[in-house]
Order: structure tokens, then sequence, then C-alpha cells
């Protein structure tokens, strides 16, 4: 059987073992011994990829394998992973491993709040080996309806409207998906749903022309692209901790994802004709998730500001086409999503504690709970780019590639886009001097106590990832750059 | 001399060892690891600077450049990727030197200061993390590791400066440092971007192409230009220098290691490590800030003249000192030092002998403020009584910085002085001039803390506890840096150091120049015998005078020339008010509620033909007919 099916068979395993858990430790039992399984495996895939690619594996992907599914249209359930999907998959499966720990205590319902976090992550990882468009949206839709339970029953503050306005708008992106999924589908000559054979295969240029749009901004909608973002401080801020973890941890990443793999991968003279358009809203998110998070109050808003000034930047890299920008642009989705979900499991923790995520109310944290806060800050630095944390790796390598675009508009585009590592430091260290430093401002935090255990495994798995990512960057970014190539040899000619 | 790779892995074990243990460590322990790294890395330092000098140079009459590691640390293309590494040659070597010298006297001295201090773990943990990332600039192989570092170095200082983080002037100080250096770090990171693009690499020797090709071609001057405004941040040139004297709001000795003798001159070194470029590709922006320098080094001299607080005192005269050195870059004119390049060895000289002269200045501060519990000058005076160390090192620290012979300051700046006369008389007059309001200023701090009037110590009965008692001596601990960092300034303007670092790196002798010697020897000794005059008294009714007489530029001088206020106004008004909170408000407002009004409009369209499907088969078959009609009747007309 391919390794790679097991992505999708052990989460339907954790699924039955879900089901049939009488007790909340059961529950826990089966969550932590699926989601190690999921993080050794991915290492696992990882290693032997690597190691693939070390003895002289040539092949755009690898561990391919093809199953028909539905023959009249052609749908196959194939699967099939290059370094990015590598890199996505080890993503996903430390979120969903961490995750799992940040939601160690939820209440009431954790069986079935458990079941949809699992199916979602069925869904993510579905999403990331699947090579046929129609089976990997199909695990894209699959990724997103849990979503709407999770935030409208198990969230906080105005649940209902944000988890209807998330649902809705991501709804709205998939029938632009599916629409240009049928697009390629035809336009390619009706005869394969797979990835790989279409991009062998040519287009014609007017059908690319009008697909290209609507693909994009399908997936572009879930990579909080300026204006289809409001979702995501609603959503952001309503949602449980982990379900704010795995999305903006993992689920935007879909995005960018699906904009590199189906988008510019089979449509580069589409990207060609509409890359200038879509590269202005990229850099007004960039620029424009960054001022706004500056004036916002609510923690959690800030942090979804900040992710779609922080998605903007990979939607941003992939359009400059150039192999290190879009290099870069892969490891800002690692980056970012490592980071984010750093960032949303401290904020749930601290909301646990004190009730509000007001920053205005809160002051002097750092000596009440010292690991949250000195985490708090480790996110924060990492966020605003310092150096030895995964956020510098990952800007560096995307304005470098940017510059080597030369033409005028896209350096400008660029220079406007650079401004945004200042506004992040400014909006950054608001929230860390406000919060953490300072005064005890509330008498009644003065009980609250620091991390518990499975909070600590959460925290420092996850910063250990991004110091690991960002004091040894070269490994990955060797594994993202070679499989970056055959996309944009493409997408040059 | 593969050993130089651990100059910069001690202090990072140093750092995660005391980072990760934290509070668990007794402080004891963790200063003594903290210590004994760093004596472990100025041993090392010092072994360096012998066996690199020792080699001898090749036979062009030059030390040689040795890159001992430098390994890919992040690809980006081909020919772009940041290596990390380690490269020595005159001016790194020298570097090590200084940094790892002031870095251990302060480590040492750091044992009286914060004894008994909340955190002392953090705080050693984050020097080790400060001493590696400014080894980590200086040892760097390419422009970009200097960035890393030069970053690493900024978010080391915020750490710092914030260390008494529930102080809230120290939080605000802190933030302020960061965002204002991070401002000015991106001119150095787009100016990083142009010279990778343009000229193919990341190392120090670029390829900009044919130089035909460049007679019209701006770009390397405008790269140079960007990377020095990153400089200007680090190292406080006006008009962002606004940070640096917030910034004493962190622990004295941190200031004597980074706001006075190391990170500060990270803008200097930086100039001077791109020196050859700058002479081959830029030379108007090397003019231009050798008058961004004189500038600067006027305004923060004659800021420095009316503040009251000691450490004010000190960061402005910081401030002007780097002044002194970017000039004696700037007025370069090519690489050969007998032909106007002398100003490169001049602004390094100084750099050397500065940092030890002032981190005795700073440390000499703190131990002032340690026996008088304040910075305020208002509660000194008459300590040389009471503290006899900490003057009279005080005292070789204010001769050296006045430049007085034979303390070092004297050499270095003689030969910048030199170098700026060389430059323009204009020049070099007016910074002969800066050099007087140097000695004046000084001395007045002198005497303002030593001489003068002893304040009232004793205190309002009712303050409780904290019973008034006369000032001491501090421990040994810190009197020990003192006296030899003061040694260091008798002695180091004897050393040849001409010898080892030049512009272009042939052995080069210093001449004194007897004019501009004893012209700016006589001038400091007037201006000393004025401070003397003003502030040596137990009243002082000429300065109270002055001070009324010209009243308004007193005040402005005292607030710094209102600097700050400007800076409120940009961060607050202009990026708080005027940018984000608009922004936010049309997100919110706009681009949200047009999203909902779809979903409004949608649903009340629903609402509108929800009486359609009403289940009434009587309606049906009312709207059936009437549908009917009306299609017949289409079809026949």
């Amino acid at each position: 059987m391919n390794i790679l099916s097991l992505f999708i068979i052990i989460p339907l395993l954790m699924l039955a073992g879900l089901w049939a858990s009488r007790s909340v430790n059961q529950v826990r039992g089966v969550m932590v011994t699926g989601a190690s399984l999921l993080l050794a495996l991915s290492v696992y895939l990882t290693a032997h990829y690597i190691g693939l690619r070390q003895a002289g594996a040539t092949e755009e992907m690898l561990f391919t394998a093809s199953t028909v599914w539905y023959a009249p249209l052609h749908i196959c359930y194939s699967t099939g992973v290059d370094g990015i999907s590598v890199a996505m998959l080890l993503l996903s499966s430390i979120i969903v491993f961490t995750g799992t720990f940040a939601s160690w205590k939820l209440q009431p319902m954790t069986k079935e709040y458990f079941l949809w976090f699992t199916l979602l992550s069925m869904g993510v990882f579905g999403f990331f080996v699947s090579t046929d468009l129609f089976t990997m949206f199909m695990f894209y839709e699959v990724a997103l309806i849990p979503m709407y339970l999770l935030i409208g029953i198990w969230g906080s503050g105005r649940k209902e409207y944000a988890a209807m306005k998330l649902t809705l708008m991501l709804m709205g992106g998939s029938a632009f998906l599916l629409i240009g999924i049928l697009g390629i589908f035809y336009g390619a000559g009706g005869e394969t749903m797979n990835l790989l054979e279409i991009a062998r295969r040519h287009i014609p240029f007017e059908m690319q022309r009008i697909f290209f749009p609507l693909i994009f901004l399908g997936f572009g909608v879930l990579g909080a692209l300026f204006p289809f973002h409001m979702w995501s401080p609603d959503g952001h801020a309503s949602a449980p901790t982990a379900v704010s973890m795995l999305h903006a941890g993992v689920l935007m990443k879909l995005g960018g994802y699906g904009c590199f793999r189906v988008a510019m991968y089979l449509m580069p003279e589409g990207a060609a004709v509409w890359g200038d358009v879509f590269l202005i809203l990229t850099t007004i998110s960039v620029v424009y998730g960054a001022f706004s998070a500056v004036v916002q109050t609510d923690l959690k808003y800030i942090n979804a500001y900040s992710s779609v000034s922080h998605c903007g930047l990979v939607l941003f890299a992939l359009l400059m086409m150039t192999r290190t920008s879009c290099t870069g642009a892969i490891l800002q989705m690692l980056s970012h999503g490592l980071m984010t979900a750093l960032f949303f499991a401290l904020i749930g923790m601290i909301y646990g504690r004190t009730h509000t995520r007001d920053v205005r109310l809160m002051g002097g944290l750092m000596k009440i709970m010292p690991f949250l806060a000195v985490g708090y800050v480790i996110a924060g630095l990492a966020n605003l780019g310092l150096p030895g944390l995964s956020g510098f790796i990952a800007e560096m390598t995307v304005f470098v590639g940017s510059f080597q675009n030369n033409d005028t508009f896209h350096r400008v585009c660029t220079l406007v886009a650079t401004t945004s590592i200042v506004v992040t430091a400014v909006y950054i260290l608001r929230v860390v001097g406000r919060i953490l430093y300072g005064n005890v401002k509330n008498p009644e935090h003065l009980k609250l106590t620091d991390a518990s255990w499975d909070e600590r495994v959460a925290v420092i798995c996850l910063i250990a990832c991004v110091a690991g990512l960002g004091l040894a960057p070269f490994w990955m970014s060797d594994l993202i750059g070679h499989s970056v190539e055959p996309i944009i040899s493409h997408l040059v000619k | 001399m593969e050993y130089t790779i651990l100059i910069l892995i001690l202090p990072f074990l140093s750092f995660l060892i005391l980072g990760l243990a934290d509070m668990r460590m007794k402080n004891g322990l963790a200063g003594a690891i903290g210590t004994a790294s760093l004596a472990g890395v100025t041993l090392l330092s010092y072994l360096t600077a012998f066996q690199y000098f020792m080699r001898g140079r090749t036979a062009e009459g030059v030390f040689p450049t040795l890159m001992p590691y430098n390994f890919e640390w992040l690809p980006f293309t081909t020919q772009l990727h940041i290596d990390m590494g380690i490269m020595l040659d005159p001016i790194s070597v020298m570097m090590l030197v200084v940094i790892s010298t002031v870095s251990l006297m302060v480590h040492i001295y750091s044992f009286g200061y914060m004894k008994g201090e909340k955190g002392f773990q953090r705080y050693y943990a984050f020097l080790s993390l400060f001493t590696m990332s400014m080894l980590g600039i200086v040892v760097a192989t390419n422009i970009f590791q200097m960035y890393v570092f030069w970053e690493l170095v900024g978010v080391s200082s915020y750490l710092l400066i914030g260390f008494y983080y529930t102080k809230k002037e120290a939080i605000a100080a802190s933030k302020k440092a960061f965002i204002v250096t991070r401002f000015a770090d991106l001119g150095f990171l787009i100016g990083i971007l142009i010279y990778g693009y343009y000229g193919q690499t990341f190392g120090f020797t670029p390829n900009f192409g044919p130089h035909g090709e460049l007679a019209s071609n701006t770009l390397p001057a405008l790269a140079l230009g960007l990377m020095f405004i990153g400089g200007a941040g680090k190292s406080a040139m006006f008009p962002l220098h606004i940070w640096l004297p917030d910034a004493m709001e962190g622990p004295t000795p941190v200031s004597a290691l980074i706001h006075a003798a190391t990170m500060v001159v990270a803008g200097v070194y930086l100039v001077a490590r791109m020196f050859p470029l700058f002479i081959g590709y830029a030379p108007e922006v090397l003019h231009w800030i050798a008058y961004i320098g004189a500038f600067t080094a006027f305004y923060a001299a004659s800021v420095a003249c009316v503040q009251s607080d000691i450490k004010r005192v000190l960061a402005f005269s910081t401030i002007s000192q780097i002044g002194f050195m970017m000039v004696a870059l700037g007025v370069c004119t090519s690489t050969d030092p007998h032909e106007g390049g002398l100003g490169y060895m001049a602004s390094l000289f100084h750099l050397f002998t500065h940092a030890m002269f002032k981190a005795l200045l700073f440390l000499g501060a703190g131990c002032i403020i340690h026996a008088v519990h304040s910075n305020e000058m208002s509660a000194m005076g008459g300590l040389r009584k009471y503290m006899p160390v900490t003057h009279w090192t005080f005292l070789i620290a204010c001769l050296a910085i006045s430049g007085i012979c034979p303390f070092s300051g004297f050499f270095s700046k003689d030969e910048i002085l030199t170098a700026c006369f060389r430059f323009s008389p204009a020049m070099g007059w007016i910074m002969t001039g800066i050099a007087a309001i140097t000695a004046f200023y000084m001395f007045r701090l002198y005497y303002g803390i030593f001489w003068g009037a002893e304040p009232d110590r004793q205190l309002p009965a009712n303050e409780g506890t904290h019973t008034a008692h006369t000032p001491h001596e501090a421990p040994l601990s810190m009197t020990f840096p003192l006296l030899f960092l003061a040694a260091v300034t008798c002695v180091a303007g004897f050393m040849p150091f001409g010898h080892l670092i030049s512009s272009d790196g042939q052995s080069y002798t210093i001449q004194l120049d007897k004019q501009v010697a004893i012209t700016s020897i006589l001038i400091a000794i007037v201006s000393i015998a004025l401070a003397t005059w003003i502030y040596a008294g137990k009243k002082q009714p000429v300065a109270d005078r002055l001070a009324r007489t010209f009243q308004r530029m007193h005040t402005a001088a005292y607030h710094r020339f209102y600097m700050d206020e400007v800076w409120l106004f940009v961060t607050k008004k202009i990026i708080f008010r005027c940018i984000s909170t608009p922004i936010a408000w049309w997100d919110r407002h706009v681009i949200d509620q047009f999203f909902n009004f779809t979903a409004w409009s949608t649903h009340a369209a629903s609402d509108e033909i929800r009486d359609m499907q009403s289940g009434n088969v009587q309606q049906y078959s009312i709207w059936f007919l009437a549908g009917a009609l009306l299609l017949t009747l289409l079809l026949l007309v």
C-alpha cells in the first residue's frame, strides 16, 4: 500500500476510535496516539523523501499511485508528493499534534469536538497528498465544513455570526474553484483530472485567461487575499484555541498551496496576464494587514490581521514568480504556520486564565505566568523576523527572491512590502509591552497559575520547531527549492 | 586558526544554558558561567590578535584576510546566499579585542552592580546573547551575515534596555530603541537587496559590472547610502539618535557595554567595512556622512552641556563622539593614508580608545549611582572624598575624552582633527570647536559630581526605614574594571595603531601634526579652565546667570531641541491616528459591511420571495395560470 494513503487511513482509524471511546481519557488516548503516529509518519516520510532524492530520484513527484474512482469523469484517487507537499504534511502533523495538547482540557462534548477536529485534519492531509484535481477539491471541502461546527459550537463571542461568515465566504471561494476546476479539466482536453498530466498539456490561452482568476480567487479567499480577508479576523477571534491554530497554521496554507500548485502551475499564461492585478491586491494585504493590527485591542484580532499580512506575503512572493521568491513563499507558509499556531495557542492559554483578550485590561503577566509570557515574547520575535527563528529566513528569502524580478512595477511592490517589517515590530512590541511588562493591572490576575504540563508540551514543541527552522534553514530550503523548480520553469517559459 | 569559531560558540552556549535554566540556577553560579565563558572568549580574542598580527604581512605588505570558517547557511540563488563564517582582517581582529575586553569588564562589574537584583540569571543570559551577536557582526564574512547579527544585537539591546520590565520608562525606551533602529534597518535591508542584485554577491567584493556602465549608474552609491542609514540608526546619527538617550533606562553596565562602547559603533564599523566600496563607488555619499557626523557631533555636544542626568550627559557625549568617528571616515578621499585616507585609521583608532574610556566613564557613573541612588547631578557633589578610586579613574577618562596628552583620547582625536584639516580647514576648525565643547561639558559633569556643594542627605524622617547614609566606595568587583580600563586609557595612545590598521593595509606611522596637537590641547585646556571657573565652586553664580540670560536656549537644549516630541508626533499622530485608525475603520465599516450587506440583501431578497412558496394550491394555480397566459400572449405577439 502507498505510504501516503496512511495519512488518510490514520485519521479514519482515529475517527473510529473516537467513536468507540467511552470516556474523556480514552478520547485523549486515541488523539495522542493518532497524532503521534501522524507526526512520526510525516517525519519518516520527510527523511525517506530526502533519502530518495539524494539517491538520485528525478521524478517530479515521488510515491505516486493512482486508482480510478469515477471513470466517466476520469476522476482518480491519485497521490504523490514533492518537497512542497512534504513540507506541508510535516507542518500539518506538527500542528495537529500540538493542537491536541492545546485543547487537552476542552469542555463540553470533548468527544464530538475531537471527531470534527480529526475530520478536519483528514481533509487537510488528503488535500496535500492528492494530485487529482477533483479529489483535492473533495478533501478541501472536507476540511472546510467541520470548521463551521467547531466555531459555531465550541467558539466564543459572536460565534454563530463568525462561523456563518467564514463558511459562506469560503464556500463562495469553492464555488469559483469548482468552476475553475471544470474549466481546467475541459480546457486540457477533458481526459484527465491528474495535475501532472494536465501540466504536460496546454490549456488554450483564452481559457486560461478566464479560469486563472477564478482559481486564484477561490484559493485566495482562504489565503486571506485582500479584500476577501474579512472572515479571518472574526473567524479566528471566535474559534476555540486549537481550531485557530489549525486554521491559521494549516488551513490558510491550503490557499497558498492551491494558488501555486493549481492556478499558477497549470495556467502559466493566465498567471502572466493576471499577475499584476493580484500582485497589487497582495501588496495591499501585506501592508494593510500590518497597519490594521496596530490599533486592534483584542489579542486574537491582532494576530488575525497579522496573519492577513503574513499570508499576503505568501501570495505576494508566489506572484513574483522567481525561483527564490517561490521558495520563500513556501518557507513563509511553514514559518507562518508554526509561529501563528504558537501565538494562538498562547493566546488561548492566556484567555483561559484571564477570561479576557483585551490588551487594555491586562498587564504584568510576565510576573504571574513567566512561562507563557516568555513563549509569547518568542512568538512575537519570530513574527517580527528575528534571525535564528523561522520568520527571518522566510521573509528574507521572499524579499531577496522578489528583488530578483527586475521589472519596475515588481520592484515598487517589493519596496512597499518590505515596510511591513517595521510595522510588524510596532504592533508586536506594543502588545508585549502592554500585557506582559509593567505592573499587574488586575489584582484578580495575581491568583492565576502558569502553564500546565499539557500546555507546556504544545508550546515547547512549537518553539523548538520555530527555532529549528530558523537556525538550520538550509535543508528545508533545499528540499523546497528543488520542487519549486519544475513549476517555475513552467511559468517562465 | 580554527579555534576562532569558539569565540562565537562559547557565549552562545552560555546564553542557552543560562536562558534554559533561568531561575533554577543560583545567582552566583549563573554569573560565574557567564563570566567564565566571556573570559574564555577574551583569551581567545587576544590569542587571535596576537597570532594574526604576528603572522606577518603578505608580499604586498598587507595583513592577509583569513577565513577559517565559511559555510552556506541559507541559499537563495546560485550567486546569492547567506553564509555564516568568520573573517579575520585587521579591523575585525581589533574589534574582537575591543568587544571582548569591554564585555569581560562589564561581566565582572555586574557581579557587584546587579547583586541581589531579581532576574540576575536572565541578565547574564542576555549579556551573553549580546556579546555573541556583536562578535558575529565584526567577524561577518558577508553583508547579510552582518545583517543577521545586526538584528540580533538590536534584540539583545531591546531586552536589556527593558530589563526592569515593570518600569514604565524602561518599557517605552526599549520599544522606542527597537522600532527606531528597525526603521533604519529597513534602509539597510533595501541597500543589501540592491547591493546583492547588482553586485551579484553578498560578499564584500561585489562585481558591479564594467566601470564604463557605472558612470551613469548610481545604484552602487544608492545601495551604500541606504546601508549607511542602517548604520546611522544603530550609531545614533541625527535624526535617528532619539532612542539612545532613552536607552539609558537599562542597567548602567549595559549602557556601558552596548550603548557606549560596542553596539553603537556598529555603524562606524559598517562604513569602515565597506570603506573601499565607498571610495570606489560613492565618494559623495562619504562626504554626506561627514556632514551628518559633524552636525550630530555638534548637536549632541550642545545638548550635553545642559543635561542634569549624568547618564544622559554621557549618552549625548557618546553620540557626539560617534559623530567624530563618522566625520573621520567621511573626510576620506582615497585609500592612501598619506593622501586623504588618514581618516580611516583615525576613526578606528578613536573607536578603540573611545570604547575604553567611555566604558570607564559609564562604569564610574554606575558606581556613583550605586552610591547615591540617583542619576541626577543635584544628588551628587563633593563625592571625591568618599569615592577616591571612582574619582581618579573618572578624571582620567575625562582628560582622555577632552584630548589631553598623554591619555589615549588625545592621540586618536588628534588624528581625526588632522584628517579634517586635510579635507578642508573649515571642517578642521568646526571639529576643533566641538572638541572644545566636549572638554567643557565633561568637566562640568566632573565638577558637578565630585566637587561643589554636598547635597543635604538628611531624608525626611517620615520616609521610613530608608535612612540616610554617606556614600561609600564600590566593592572590588566594581572598582577592578575601573582600574583596568583606566590603565588601558593611560597607555593605549602609545600603541602603534597605524602599523596594524590603515586604509590601504600598508604599515603607516602616525606622525603627530604639531600645529593641530598644540591647538587642540590649548583649546581643551581653555575649556576645562572655563568649566572650572563656572562649575568648580560650591555656588555657581556664573552658571545660574548664564541659564537665566539664555533661558530660551537653555530650555530648548534641555529638551534636546524637541526631537523627541517630533518622534512622538510621527508615531502617535501620523502612524497611529492618520494611518492605522482609518485603515481599521475602513476594514470594519466598509469592507466588512459590504459583505454583511451582501448577506443581508440575499436574506432580504429570499424573505421577499418566500411568500411565493406558501404551499397553498390555490395560489400556485393562480401563478400557474397567470404564467401560462403571459407566455401565450408573448407567443401570439
